[in-house]
């Protein structure tokens, strides 16, 4: 019991500045992206889709075992796998998340 | 195929690259992202004026049509819908196509004189970005924002006017599914037609086009200054997700859709099939009546409209097939689908998008294998198209249900409503499905081993399907169905029945065995013997390779000239002609045997080459041969007295 809670220290408090991807984001809250760290051709086909730079991207449903799920993002939805997610690194978090206001 | 192909050639390639009035027709190409509703606006306009057919020298498909002016002096204008695409940036097939219609680099296809740019509203900021390129080609260009009547419903609005000068060219307001507004694109055409329409330059600057978050912030700026107001969320279909996408309610409700659909296929098409099958029967001995017994009698009725009957009974079917993914598509829940199918799928290498074409095989694989035209991953596409004959497909089944009736026992199984023979049939449907998820496996773990390329799918809101979308696909899917069966199938038919009553012996037609089918049929037998297969099942085989379905009739015809017309007097012709070995090697043989020449052609064209259709059919005969040799043997041995061949 002492164990976990020791491990998730560092994950349970998220104003901790440090850099969490797409992936790691809880379903409901909201992040900024920060970066692609994808290839180039990879990164522009996302880009396209909504994910770029500084647009706020909310997680919401995902299939049945947790993949891929659906990211809200500049105006549609758009899933992915874990893969391509955990590649898409947010900017770190002042404080708790966001309320959408997409 | 070729015939779509030369007419969307002529239609265009007869024009001499002068700009004489009268020659040249007026192209307008329709261009917008993926899920833009371009080719909604494109039926809209066309409706059943339109062929479909490939670009030449690559895989994307091109679809032409005539849209009908209103002015009464006034010529069709060509239209051309190009593939969706989100920017012009080289990368896909599809970008490097558009990119070439626009600049007129496409060999046979015209440069556009003008361009319909369709973009969904409701999202206005992110499509905007397509129109920067599309703007700086300096082309009369009408800027169709679709969807007017969801942007309306949710509380979004836009100023067309200040859009439309800021951009420079018209910008028109429409709902492409409803109808509303399609007036302003007609109006547009007749005037880039008669050439009265002038281009204004943009009154924004044009951003520089490589930089995706400079054209972004362009978009949104442009946006703002036509006082765009982005529509609230779609309320239902947030609602619908949390039913369709729930952790234990949505696979539930996607194993019931898919069984769904599959008992009405066969529940629900069979009072159709009944009707059209008694129709030709009777239509036969009508015939039998009003003509005297001639050999052109027996050519009419015993040859073509028995065989071609045989395989038109399998419409109805067809249809209620595509209706289904009709709906499903044009719905919204097709992405819903491929999403949840996506960690199955991935299981064996292949993605979500795989499964919508993998299902369709089970109607057919030609249309299955134009479907997997929306898998962007070019060897998950490969994988898709290699497999998806190996689904059991609508073709199949006649030869199935003909085999399962003469030779399975009628007992239950499970229960009262689930007997043996249901039992055989499913176990078939699974074998065949078992064999394309391991030869999947075994492509992907080898020659076509992906590159990681992520998977991206879209998931657009959920909508109602209109009727008029539906009835296009039905209409076009008919049209495809009975060409091949008016063709192909007609061609192989007449042919056999020739061969069947040649030689002419003192004026009578030969016995079957002493004719030149009979001939065939004795070469190939040293082959097939092996598998428990005489030579009038080699007959069969040999008429199948052209389609499927054909050994039903071909069949037929055999036993019917020694006097058995009827399916239950076929069914006790092959008791007692074919061994319980040979009748269980044939249903394997069919299962995995690529007998269908529309498959291996389209294979071709969406491939764009021989190579890997001639590398699956070579696989599917080896598959089907060797399994069926398995079966002969296992089956005669274990369950039969071992004798020793004859």
């Amino acid at each position: 019991m002492l164990q976990m809670s020791v491990n998730s220290g560092p994950n349970a408090a998220p104003n901790a500045a440090i850099a969490r991807t797409l992936a790691q984001l809880p379903e409901g809250e909201s992040g900024v992206l920060d970066r692609l760290d994808l290839p180039d051709d990879i990164a522009r086909r996302l880009m396209e889709l909504g994910f770029l730079p500084g647009h706020i991207i909310v997680p919401a449903r995902s299939a049945p075992g947790g993949e891929p799920r659906v990211y809200r993002v500049d105006g549609s939805e758009v899933a992915l796998r874990r893969e391509t997610a955990s590649h898409l690194i947010l900017r770190p978090s002042k404080g708790p998340g966001k309320a959408s206001s997409l | 195929m070729s015939d779509c192909h030369g007419c969307a050639g002529c239609a265009v390639a007869e024009a001499p690259p002068s700009f004489q009035e009268s020659a040249r027709p007026h192209v307008v190409a329709i261009i917008g992202p993926p899920n833009s509703g371009k080719s909604t606006l494109f039926n809209r306009l066309t409706g059943l004026r339109q062929k479909v057919a490939n670009f030449p020298g690559v895989t994307v498909e091109q679809r032409v049509g005539k849209a009908k002016m209103h002015g009464s002096n006034q010529h069709d204008v060509v239209l051309v819908d190009l593939p969706g695409v989100y920017s012009l940036n080289p990368r896909s097939e599809d970008e490097q196509v558009t990119r070439d219609v626009l600049a007129g680099s496409m060999p046979g296809v015209p440069k556009p004189d003008a361009l319909l740019l369709i973009l969904d509203c409701t999202n206005l900021g992110r499509h905007l970005v397509l129109a920067a390129p599309i703007l700086s080609l300096k082309l009369p260009t009408l800027v169709i924002l679709n969807m007017a009547d969801d942007l309306k419903s949710r509380g979004g609005q836009v100023d067309t006017a200040e859009l439309a000068s800021e951009l420079g060219s018209p910008v028109a307001l429409i709902s492409a599914s409803k109808g509303q507004g399609i007036e302003k694109v007609f109006q547009f055409m007749e005037g880039t037609s008669a050439g009265t329409t002038s281009l204004a330059p943009p009154r924004v600057e044009l951003p520089v086009l490589q930089d995706i978050p400079r054209c972004r912030q362009w978009a949104h700026d442009v946006g703002t200054g036509a006082a765009y107001r982005a529509p609230a969320p779609p309320i239902w279909t947030r609602r619908l997700d949390s039913v369709f996408l729930h952790p234990i309610a949505g696979p539930l409700i996607f194993l019931i859709v898919v069984a769904g659909v599959f008992q009405t296929i066969f529940s629900g098409a069979k009072p159709l099939m009944d009707g059209l099958q008694t129709l030709f029967l009777k239509s036969g001995h009508g015939i039998e009546h009003i003509l005297p017994p001639s050999i052109f009698r027996s050519l009419l009725v015993d040859g073509i409209l028995s065989g071609v009957g045989a395989v038109i009974v399998f419409l109805p079917q067809i249809l209620l097939l595509f209706l289904f993914i009709g709906i499903l598509e044009d719905s919204g829940y097709l992405a819903r689908a491929a999403l949840i199918a996506d960690r199955t799928m991935a299981k064996f290498g292949l993605q979500g998008k795989s499964f919508i074409p993998l299902i369709s095989a089970y109607a057919c694989a030609v249309p299955a294998i134009m479907a997997t035209r929306t898998i962007e991953n070019k060897r998950d596409r490969l994988a898709t198209i290699l497999i998806a004959p190996l689904m059991t497909c609508s073709a199949r089944l006649p030869v199935y249900l003909l085999i399962i009736g003469a030779f399975i026992a009628d007992r239950p199984l499970l229960g009262r409503f689930f007997g043996m023979q249901a039992g055989a049939l499913l176990g078939l449907y699974v074998l065949g499905f078992v064999a394309a998820i391991a030869t999947a496996r075994l492509l992907k773990s080898s020659i076509l081993k992906s590159e990681r390329v992520p998977f991206v799918l879209e998931m657009p809101p959920y909508r109602w399907p209109t009727l008029r979308s539906l009835g296009l696909r039905l209409i076009d899917r008919s049209k495809v169905f009975l060409r091949r069966a008016g063709t192909v199938i007609l061609l192989v038919i007449v042919v056999l029945w020739v061969l069947e009553n040649l030689p002419v012996k003192n004026g009578q037609p030969p016995e079957i065995a002493d004719s030149f089918a009979g001939m065939i049929g004795h070469a190939v037998e040293p082959v097939i013997k092996p598998l428990g297969f005489n030579w009038k099942i080699g007959i069969g085989l040999v008429s199948s390779i052209a389609a499927r379905e054909t050994i039903v009739g071909t069949l037929g015809t055999i036993y019917g000239k020694e006097g058995t017309e009827d399916s239950v007097g076929l069914r006790k012709a092959l008791q007692s002609d074919l061994t319980p070995g040979g009748a269980i090697a044939l249903l394997i043989f069919f299962a995995f045997a690529m007998q269908c020449m529309s498959t291996v052609a389209v294979v071709r064209r969406e491939t764009g080459g021989w190579k890997w259709p001639a590398l699956q059919f070579a696989y599917m005969t080896f598959l089907a041969y060797f399994c069926a040799l398995i079966a002969n043997e296992v089956v005669r041995s274990g369950v039969f007295t071992l004798t020793a061949h004859r």
